[in-house]
């Protein structure tokens, strides 16, 4: 279905709506393609179609809320008569309210590509056979591909509320990806590539499968080390990772709930002057770019950190009207949720030094290549983590052998004051933070 | 939910361009969850999802679509679309003649979610809100959650098979902060078992803030993991997590098969200490992850899988069991309609031993006594697993000593079950949990009794 036909469904919700209640309707649709191949085969074959509606619904200050995975009409008015009902029963709270048109013209993104749809089903299964075929015979050790996939998703979505908002969107997405299997003797060590783009000509199978081969072979032959305390270098893929986890304790939510650390801290320098965090949805090099926020409100460039400090926290129109401001367009949701808070595009501005000469510099260190367990291991209301590592050791300025079986542990607070340097090696990954190497100082590494 | 003769005829189609096998898997889920959050109940939220997926196997390859649009024309159209995967050719009409299987429900449910009143559910946040604050004037945040689902499936497959099944989960939860001159702690506690409201006459809403409100305040006076090895004291389900992460995902027969497991080829060998028991056991009555069928409408079976220290058998979906010629344990499981099922596991759990816990503790000199794991992963194929450590105290001259902050606990699952030292006779089952595995997340239950664990790795910030 397209945008607009998706606009006229929930403009018809909404026009439902009886005096004195508010009514937002979100509807999405999506068709995807998922094609795994094993051992040159292909294994499975899965196309899908899915569609569904939520609804919200705010009368004499309660909000209820309502989502059903259909579109059929008369589904449409039990799931608002079931919104409806569900006001009833929370509590009044003066600042709940849709958000209101603010004047903020939507960037102009190009997220939709019409190649995609015309790409064929054997192409699909092609691209995913030539992903496994290129990780096979990358080098002698790789004894196997678990899993070679190919993926894609058109997607439409169209969000109508009783205070003038209309907004649509659609956009289009694909992706390869491999998990490979590395053995030397008795070890095996596994590995994983990907890449993704708007449509399947800009993926980069050799990218893809290079770094599953790398990712796995690398690691062959690691040790546990003993405990210290080092510099470390984050990869730009951790780096990511831990960036989404500081997003999160800058949230207006988290901020108003008492559950941000960050709290009562806008002004302070709350991390080392090389760092300048920024969430931009409508930078058209993120995969996650959106020129709409989850209440269809147009995305903008939110500046959290410059230069060390705290400069802004994200908010939605429930957050920024209870703090006082205003949304800085920071929705976010799928269909079956009410709006939270989130970042969309979220990423440090690099530095000068490629990842090479930030090495060179470090006499004793540990480059982190991968971490596990990041979210079970990190508390994000007190700060603490603790995470499963693995990399390379770095010993007077250059890569030695490979660590495995450590974990690296310190404070978000204490990490964002340690930073020693950030690298010019940004690049933007399939989720909604930006990688770039990162040099974090006095970081304790255990082992054994 | 569905016309017999039409999951009949949908079944036929899909073998048309000749399949070997084909299945229909249709779905109607129903789920209520109500938040508090910051002292205000933020919302009631009902959702409703119905579809139906559909399955084309024809050599190696399957064919998988799913649809929201449960009518004839609507299951013919996803049929075809799944055939169009398994390109054989050359089918023709096939009929398929259904005979209906019921298999018994792990345990009855007494009061159906959806005939309590909204009110009442909202009234269960409320005194959970109160019952956390009144537990130390450091609480400074509580939320809470309700949350109930009932999930009708019907499966009929090319073999004959018709099957049905109605799950009910309730399920409860309870998150605190604490603030102190160290900072924010937090704490949590939840319960859930595949029963209706009758869940709240077990489980008194202000007990479970109570717990989860003391280890917020507990964490308030931690001080800093220590890092490095050491022995590991898990106290009674708190640890079953580790066993299902670091032990049970490696005996899912779809890794095995794929060399992504260490216990490949291991069948028959000794791979844990003697006194070392593992089983997944998805019929377990008014536990988590238990049901009266898999989503391949196969009934739940108890699987011994380590036995007395020995590995007897790996866990089997439907497809790896046909490729060996052998029957599915049961353990194959999706998150929804629109997803592919593979091997799952139900409740796994570390079978009772036979100490008393106290004399584990007093035995072990310095090393560190986890009551509550947090959550974790594993590469299956090196099983190396993570940890975090969400209640965690020092074990100090045999005795349990101050409480320690966050941290997390890595080893090898291999290595930690040959690393089992002591075994106690305190068996008890975990926390309700969800396993995500190639995206797809499923409700799952653990449990372990007390065990000493020689040595693993934890990760903290101190010396």
């Amino acid at each position: 279905m397209n945008p607009e036909e998706l606009l006229e469904i929930a403009e018809r919700i909404v026009g439902w709506s009886r005096d004195g209640e508010q009514i937002e309707a979100v509807v999405g649709h999506s068709q995807e393609t998922e094609v795994r191949v094993y051992e040159g085969e292909m294994e499975s074959l899965s196309v899908a179609e899915s569609q569904g509606v939520g609804i919200r619904v705010i009368a004499d200050g309660r909000q209820g809320f309502a989502h059903a995975g259909t579109l059929d009409p008369e589904v449409l008015e039990e799931t608002l008569a079931e919104a409806r009902d569900n006001t009833v029963f929370g509590s009044p709270d003066e600042f709940f309210g849709l958000a209101e048109p603010d004047g903020v013209d939507p960037p102009e993104l190009d997220l939709y590509n019409e190649a995609l749809l015309d790409f064929s089903t054997e192409a699909k299964i092609d691209l995913a056979l030539e992903l496994e075929k290129m990780v096979r015979g990358g080098d002698p050790r790789i004894v196997g591909v678990e899993s070679a996939d190919y993926g894609d998703a058109v997607g439409a979505d169209a969000i109508a509320t009783t205070s003038g908002i209309r907004s649509t969107g659609r956009d289009t997405s694909c992706y390869l990806t491999a998990y490979s299997l590395a053995s030397e003797g008795d070890e095996t060590q596994t590995g994983f590539g990907f890449s993704v783009g708007r449509e399947p000509s800009t993926l980069d199978v050799a990218e893809a499968a290079s770094d599953a081969v790398e990712r796995a072979t690398r690691m062959l032959g690691a040790t546990q080390p003993p405990t210290e305390r080092v510099t470390v270098v984050l990869d730009p893929f951790v780096t990511a990772q831990f960036l989404g986890i500081i997003g999160g304790t800058l949230s207006g939510e988290a901020v108003l709930k008492g559950r941000s650390l960050f709290a009562d801290r806008l002004g302070d320098q709350v991390a080392a002057a090389t760092v300048t965090l920024v969430d931009d949805p409508t930078n058209p090099e993120a995969f996650t770019a959106s020129d709409a926020d989850g209440e269809g409100l147009a995305t903008r460039r939110n500046l959290l950190i410059g230069g060390g400090q705290l400069e802004r926290f994200l908010h939605n129109s429930y957050t920024g009207r209870r703090s006082g401001t205003a949304s800085t367009g920071s929705a976010v949701r799928g269909y079956a949720s009410t709006p939270g808070v989130g970042c969309q595009a979220l990423s440090l501005v690099p530095g000068d030094r490629p990842p090479g000469e930030l090495i060179a510099g470090i006499d004793n260190g540990v480059l982190v290549q991968g971490v596990s367990g990041l979210h079970s291991g990190v508390n994000p209301v007190s700060g603490d983590f603790s995470t499963g590592a693995e990399g390379l050791r770095i010993r007077n300025g250059e890569l030695a052998e490979p660590v495995r079986e450590i974990t690296i542990a310190s404070t978000l607070q204490r990490m964002l004051l340690d930073v020693a340097a950030v690298g010019s090696d940004l690049t933007w990954l399939p989720m909604s933070s930006a990688g770039v190497s990162l040099v974090v100082a006095e970081v304790t590494m255990s082992g054994a | 939910m569905i016309d017999e003769s039409v999951v009949a005829g949908t079944l036929s189609e899909a073998l048309r361009t000749g399949g070997e096998f084909a299945e229909v898997f249709v779905e109607d889920r129903r789920s209520s969850s109500a938040l508090l959050d910051d002292g205000k109940v933020e919302e009631l939220t009902s959702g409703r999802t119905r579809g139906a997926g559909i399955r084309v196997v024809a050599g190696e390859t399957t064919g998988f679509a799913h649809t929201s649009d449960l009518s004839e024309a609507g299951l013919a159209k996803a049929a075809r679309a799944a055939a169009a995967a398994a390109r054989g050719g050359g089918g023709g009409h096939q009929m398929v003649a259904l005979d209906r299987v019921d298999a018994p429900a792990p345990n009855e449910v007494e009061v159906l979610p959806e005939t309590v009143a909204k009110a009442t559910k909202v009234e269960l946040l409320g005194r959970a809100d109160e019952a956390a604050r009144a537990a130390g004037l450091a609480i400074s945040q509580v939320s809470a959650r309700y949350a109930d689902g009932r999930r009708r499936i019907l499966v009929a497959n090319s073999d004959g098979l018709l099957a049905g099944d109605d799950q009910v989960r309730t399920r409860f939860a309870v998150s605190c902060v604490a603030v102190g001159d160290t900072g924010m702690q937090t704490g949590f506690e939840s319960v859930g078992r595949p029963i209706g409201f009758e869940l709240f006459d077990e489980y008194e809403v202000d007990a479970l803030a109570r717990t989860a409100a003391n280890r917020a305040l507990t964490k308030l006076a931690a001080q800093p993991a220590p890092s490095g090895s050491m022995p590991v004291v898990i106290g009674p389900g708190g640890g079953g997590v580790l066993f299902h992460e670091a032990c049970g995902h490696g005996l899912e027969a779809d890794l095995v098969a794929k060399q992504a497991s260490v216990f490949r080829n291991r069948v028959g060998e000794q791979v844990a200490h003697p006194e070392v028991t593992l089983i997944d056991d998805g019929t377990m009555a008014r536990q988590w992850g238990a049901y009266a069928i898999d989503d391949e409408g196969r009934p739940a079976q108890r699987n011994v899988l380590i036995e007395n220290g020995v590995l007897t058998d790996y866990m089997w979906d439907l497809l790896r069991a046909r490729k060996e010629g052998r029957e599915s344990s049961g353990n194959g499981r999706r998150q929804s309609y629109q997803h592919l099922p593979m091997v799952r596991m139900t409740n796994t759990y570390l079978a009772n031993g036979t100490e008393d816990p106290a004399d584990i503790i007093a035995a072990t000199d310095r090393g560190v006594y986890v009551a509550h794991l947090g959550g974790g992963q594993v590469n299956t194929a090196t099983g190396d697993f993570v940890f975090g450590m969400s209640e965690a105290y020092l074990i100090v001259n045999g005795e349990i000593g101050p409480p320690i902050r966050e941290g997390n606990l890595i080893g090898n699952g291999p290595e930690v079950l040959t690393g089992i030292e002591a075994l106690g006779n305190d068996f008890a089952m975990g926390s309700p949990g969800t396993c995500g595995k190639d995206g797809q997340g499923v409700p799952v239950g653990d449990g372990t009794p007390t065990l000493r664990v020689a040595s693993m790795t934890i990760g903290g910030t101190a010396a």
